[in-house]
C-alpha cells in the first residue's frame, strides 16, 4: 500500500522586499499530524512537490501545545495556531500563509510586538509596592477568579487582531486582548489604583471607540475568553470616565 | 557610580525573577531572549507551585516540604540550599497572590491547595491547570512595568552564542546574534545569569518547548563551566505520544483524584467504558497503598514501564495506560483542571471528561544542569545560572510542583548576589576579551553557512532523539549507553559534512538550529557518560544492572568539564550537602 499523503501550500516570501511565491509540498501522512509536524518535515527535506529543493520554512513556533501563543498564521484563510491545526480536519490542499496585518518578516512570521506595545500603554501589570515580604495578596472570592481568570488566560496569538475589520493602520485600533486585559486589571482590589489611566489610554484614537463590533474576535479565540463582553464592559467604564473628566474640567 | 549592568539570558519564570530583583533593587537589565518573553516555556508548566501554607489544617510545614523534597530527590540535592527555598516558599507564594495570580480560591477567598506527587499535604497552589502561564505572566508585567520606565531593556529575537571571559577567567558579557538581521554583537555586562531552561530536544520528542535545547549550557560548559548532575534526567509519567512532541497532561490530573489503570485482561475488547471495576487493575493504588496514584514521577514511570513492558498489559497492546477522570464531576474538573483537558480534548479529539485518556511517560525535566554555588554563581567568576539550567534543588528527582518554586526563588536570590559580586568586580582590562570571541563566534557562522556537504541538521537531530530515548531515558544498561555514546560522536563527526539548504543572512531557521545542533550533541555526551559512570541507581536514574542505591560510592554530585579530546568530558565528583536529614532508604510502597 502506498503511503497516504498530505498536500500542503505555502506562502513564501523571503524577506519584506521580496515578492511572494507559493510552494506545494506532498509530506507523508501519519496520525495526529499536525501544521508544525508538517514544517518540520520539510526542514529535514526541503524539497517542493515539484522535486525543486527550496529553504525550510520560518515561522514561530515554541510550546507546540497552544499555550505560548507563537504559531498563529492563517491557514485555509482562517486565523489560528498551527500547532492546534490538525491536517485530518482541513480540507486540502492545506493552505498556509502569514498573518496579514502585521510587518512581515519572512514566509510564516510576522511582527507582532505592538501588542506588547499597547500592553505597555494601559499599564497591564499590578503596581505592587515591591517584592519584599508584605504579607498575603488581598482576598479574592472565587466568584471574581472565576470572571478574572479566563481573562488572564490571553496568549497574545493576536488571531483577535487579525479578524477585526478595524484593526489596521487607518485606525491604530488597540484590538480586543489589551482592551480585556485592561478589565482584567481594573478587576483586580490592587490593579484597580490605575483604573483611570488605562481607561484613558482606550479614550482617544485608536481607542476603544473604533469597534466596529463585528464580533470576529471573540469567535476566532483559541481560548474561548470572552472579548466582546470584555470590551462592552471598558466600553461603559471609559464612557464614564470621560464624562467624569469632561466635568471635573 | 552608574548602576550595574547586568545581562539575563532566558525570559522564563527564573530569568524574569532575576530581573525584577536587579531592577527593583537599582540596577539595569539587558533582558536577552530567543522568543518573546511571555512565550517562554515557563507557560508549559500546569498544575502548581508547593508552599507549605499549612491552610487546610494538615499541620505541614516547611520542614515537611524540606523532607519531602530531599527524600523525593533520592538525596542528591545539596540540603542547604533546597531548605532555605522550602523556607522561602509561602513568602513567594504571597507575592504572587499580590502580583494578581489568579490562583483558584477556596469560598471564603483564601488560596487554594491540591495534593501533588511525593506528599501527603495539600501544598500546591494552583491557578486551573495552567498555573506556570498565570506566574509567568504575572512576572512578564512586573518587567513590562520595569521595562517602561527604563529599568530592563529586551532583547527579544537574540540568541546567545557565548559568554566573553577575559584573560583572568572573569565573564565580561556575552556574544548574541540577532534572528532576524542575523546580525553577531557583543554586549558587556558586569554579570551574566543564564535562566535557559532545559535540555528536551536531545530528546527528540519531550514536553519541552522548541527552545529547549540546552545550548546556552552547553555553550558556556564548552567555555569552561562545570555541568552537573547531567545523567539526572526526569521522565514524567502521564504525556500524550505525538507526531512532533509529547504533551504534558499534568499530575494535577492525579492530585484530584485521576486514578491510573489498565485492563486486567491484556487486550479486552470491550469499549474501555464497558470495563468494570474489578476487571481493571489499578496497578499504583495497589503497588503504593500509602501514596497511591501519587507516588512521585520516577517511581510511577517506571510502574507504567513495567505494565507494558514486562506485564504486556499495555491497552490494546500498545505502549499505553489510562488515566481516568471521568469519576468526578464535569464542574470540578473544568474549574480545577479545565486548561490541560482542553489541550487533551483538542489534540487527541477524545473528551476526557467522558472517557479515559490514553498516556506514557515521555522525558521531561533535567535535574541537572550548570554547577552552581549556593550564590547561584558558577565556577566562572560573573557567569550565574538559575532555574532549570542549573542543577541545585531537585538532586535525583524533581517532585511536582517543585519546578515553578525552585525557578522563582532562585531568580529571587540571584539578583542581589549579583549586585553583591558586581560592586567588588575589579575594572576590565584592555577590551575585556571581546574582540577575541566576535571573532571566534564570526568564524563558526561563516564556517557554517559555507560548508559543503551531505547531512541535513534536522535528520541529524532526529537521530539524535531516538538514539537518546532509546538508552537514556527509563532503564539504563551501560552496554546501550555505550552504544549511544558511540552513536553521538558519529553524529558530531556527520556533523562536519553537513550542508545548510537556507544559506541566506535573513531569518535563517536552519543556520539558527544547526548552531544549537552542535551544543545539543556536546551536552549529549555529558548525559550519557555521567549515566555510564553512576553505577548505581537513584531517584530517575535507573540501572537493572546496578538496582540499589549505592551511597557510600554515589552520593556525590556528578561535575563534568569540557576537554575537546575524543574522549569526551572529564568527570570528577563533590560531596553532598546533608547535614539537616541523615540519607535513609527511599520506599514509597513501605506503610510507614
Amino acid at each position: 500500500m502506498a503511503n497516504k499523503t498530505v498536500t500542503f501550500e505555502i506562502k513564501r516570501q523571503a524577506s519584506p522586499d521580496a515578492s511572494a511565491v507559493w510552494e506545494r509540498f506532498e509530506l507523508e501522512w501519519r496520525p495526529g499530524m499536525n501544521v508544525t509536524t508538517a514544517m518540520m518535515d520539510i526542514a529535514a527535506n526541503p524539497v517542493t512537490a515539484d522535486g525543486q529543493p527550496t529553504t525550510p520554512v520560518t515561522y514561530d513556533s515554541n510550546c507546540l501545545e497552544e499555550i505560548c501563543g507563537s504559531c498563529a498564521m492563517r491557514i485555509n484563510g482562517k486565523a489560528r495556531m498551527a500547532c492546534s491545526a490538525l491536517v485530518d480536519n482541513l480540507e486540502q490542499p492545506i493552505r498556509v500563509e502569514p498573518l496579514s496585518k502585521f510587518p512581515l518578516v519572512r514566509d510564516l512570521q510576522v511582527d507582532r510586538s505592538v501588542l506588547f506595545e499597547n500592553l505597555k500603554a494601559v499599564k497591564a501589570w499590578i503596581p505592587i509596592d515591591g517584592t519584599y515580604d508584605l504579607g498575603s495578596g488581598p482576598r479574592v472570592y472565587p466568584q471574581q477568579q472565576e470572571v478574572n481568570y479566563p481573562l488572564s488566560n490571553c496568549i497574545s496569538c493576536t488571531c483577535c487582531m487579525e479578524v477585526c475589520p478595524q484593526f489596521n493602520e487607518e485606525t491604530g485600533f488597540v484590538g480586543a486582548a489589551t482592551i480585556a486585559q485592561v478589565k482584567l486589571f481594573n478587576n483586580h482590589p490592587t490593579g484597580k489604583v490605575l483604573m483611570e489611566e488605562r481607561l484613558r489610554a482606550l479614550a482617544g484614537d485608536g481607542g476603544i471607540q473604533e469597534c466596529g463590533f463585528a464580533q470576529n474576535c471573540v469567535e476566532v479565540c483559541p481560548k474561548r475568553i470572552p472579548l466582546t463582553n470584555a470590551i462592552s464592559d471598558v466600553g461603559r467604564d471609559v464612557l464614564l470616565q470621560k464624562a467624569k473628566d469632561f466635568f471635573a474640567k | 557610580m552608574a548602576a550595574p549592568r547586568i545581562i539575563v539570558v532566558g525570559g522564563g519564570l527564573a530569568g524574569l525573577a532575576a530581573v525584577i530583583k536587579i531592577a527593583e533593587a537599582g540596577g539595569s537589565v539587558d533582558l536577552f531572549s530567543i522568543v518573546p518573553v511571555k512565550r517562554s516555556h515557563s507557560v508549559c508548566a500546569q498544575g502548581g507551585i508547593n508552599a507549605a501554607k499549612n491552610l487546610k489544617g494538615e499541620g505541614d510545614t516547611t520542614w515537611k516540604h524540606f523532607d519531602d523534597t530531599v527524600y523525593g530527590g533520592d538525596f542528591l540535592a545539596n540540603q542547604t540550599p533546597v531548605k532555605a527555598m522550602c523556607e522561602a516558599a509561602p513568602a513567594i507564594i504571597d507575592l504572587l497572590d499580590r502580583m494578581g495570580v489568579p490562583f483558584n480560591r477556596t469560598p471564603e477567598g483564601l488560596l487554594d491547595f491540591r495534593r501533588f506527587g511525593g506528599t501527603l499535604y495539600n501544598r500546591t497552589a494552583f491557578a486551573g491547570a495552567t498555573t506556570g502561564q498565570q506566574l509567568l505572566y504575572a512576572l512578564d508585567e512586573q518587567v513590562r512595568r520595569y521595562e517602561s520606565e527604563g529599568k530592563v531593556k529586551k532583547y527579544e529575537g537574540w540568541e546567545f552564542l557565548s559568554a566573553v571571559i577575559d584573560s583572568r577567567g572573569v565573564a565580561r558579557g556575552i556574544t548574541a546574534i540577532d534572528l532576524r538581521t542575523m546580525e553577531l554583537r557583543s554586549f558587556a555586562s558586569e554579570a551574566v545569569i543564564l535562566a535557559t531552561g532545559g535540555i528536551g530536544a536531545i530528546f527528540g520528542k519531550s514536553t519541552n518547548s522548541v527552545v529547549c535545547t540546552g545550548s546556552a549550557q552547553s555553550a558556556v560548559f564548552q567555555q569552561g563551566v562545570y555541568y552537573a548532575n547531567g545523567e539526572l534526567v526526569q521522565v514524567h509519567p502521564t504525556t500524550i505520544p505525538g507526531e512532533d512532541k509529547l504533551r504534558l497532561m499534568s499530575e494535577s490530573a492525579r492530585g484530584e483524584g485521576g486514578r491510573v489503570w489498565v485492563p486486567r485482561t491484556p487486550g479486552d475488547k470491550r469499549p474501555v467504558k464497558q470495563i468494570p471495576e474489578s476487571e481493571r487493575f489499578y496497578f499504583l493504588e495497589e503497588w503504593y497503598p500509602k501514596y497511591g496514584n501519587l507516588v512521585p514521577r520516577d517511581i510511577a514511570t517506571r510502574a507504567i514501564h513495567k505494565v507494558v513492558y514486562e506485564n504486556h498489559m499495555g491497552i490494546d497492546g500498545q505502549p499505553m495506560v489510562y488515566l481516568d477522570l471521568t469519576h468526578i464531576d464535569r464542574a470540578t474538573l473544568d474549574r480545577k483542571l479545565g486548561g490541560i483537558l482542553d489541550i487533551y480534548e483538542k489534540f487527541v479529539g477524545v473528551d476526557p471528561h467522558e472517557e479515559p485518556m490514553k498516556i506514557f511517560p515521555g522525558m521531561h525535566y533535567t535535574m541537572g544542569g550548570v554547577w552552581v554555588d549556593f550564590n547561584q554563581m558558577t565556577n566562572v567568576p560573573g557567569i550565574f545560572a538559575v532555574g532549570e539550567c542549573e542543577y541545585q534543588y531537585h538532586g535525583a528527582n524533581r517532585l511536582g510542583a517543585n519546578s515553578l518554586l525552585s525557578c522563582i526563588y532562585a531568580g529571587f536570590i540571584s539578583g542581589p548576589n549579583v549586585l553583591t559580586y558586581a560592586k567588588s568586580l575589579p575594572a576590565v582590562e584592555g577590551d575585556g576579551g571581546h574582540a577575541a570571541e566576535l571573532t571566534r563566534q564570526d568564524e563558526l557562522n561563516d564556517k557554517l553557512l559555507t560548508n559543503e556537504g551531505r547531512e541535513n541538521p534536522f535528520k541529524l537531530w532526529r537521530e539524535l532523539g531516538d538514539t537518546m530515548t532509546k538508552h537514556a531515558t527509563v532503564i539504563r544498561y551501560n552496554k546501550g549507553l555505550r552504544e549511544a555514546d558511540e552513536k553521538i560522536v558519529e553524529l558530531l563527526d556527520r556533523y562536519n559534512n553537513m550542508s545548510l539548504a537556507d544559506r541566506s543572512q535573513w531569518a535563517n531557521t536552519s543556520f539558527a538550529f544547526a548552531r544549537q545542533l552542535k551544543n545539543m550533541l556536546e551536552l549529549s555526551r555529558v548525559v550519557v557518560q555521567g549515566a555510564i559512570l553512576r553505577d548505581e541507581s537513584r531517584g530517575a536514574h535507573y540501572k537493572p544492572d546496578f538496582p540499589e542505591r549505592n551511597d557510600e560510592k554515589f552520593l556525590k554530585t556528578t561535575k563534568a568539564s569540557f576537554t575537546g579530546l575524543a574522549d569526551g568530558p572529564r568527570f570528577e565528583y563533590e560531596e553532598v550537602d546533608t547535614q539537616f536529614i541523615t540519607p535513609r532508604p527511599r520506599r514509597y510502597d513501605a506503610a510507614s
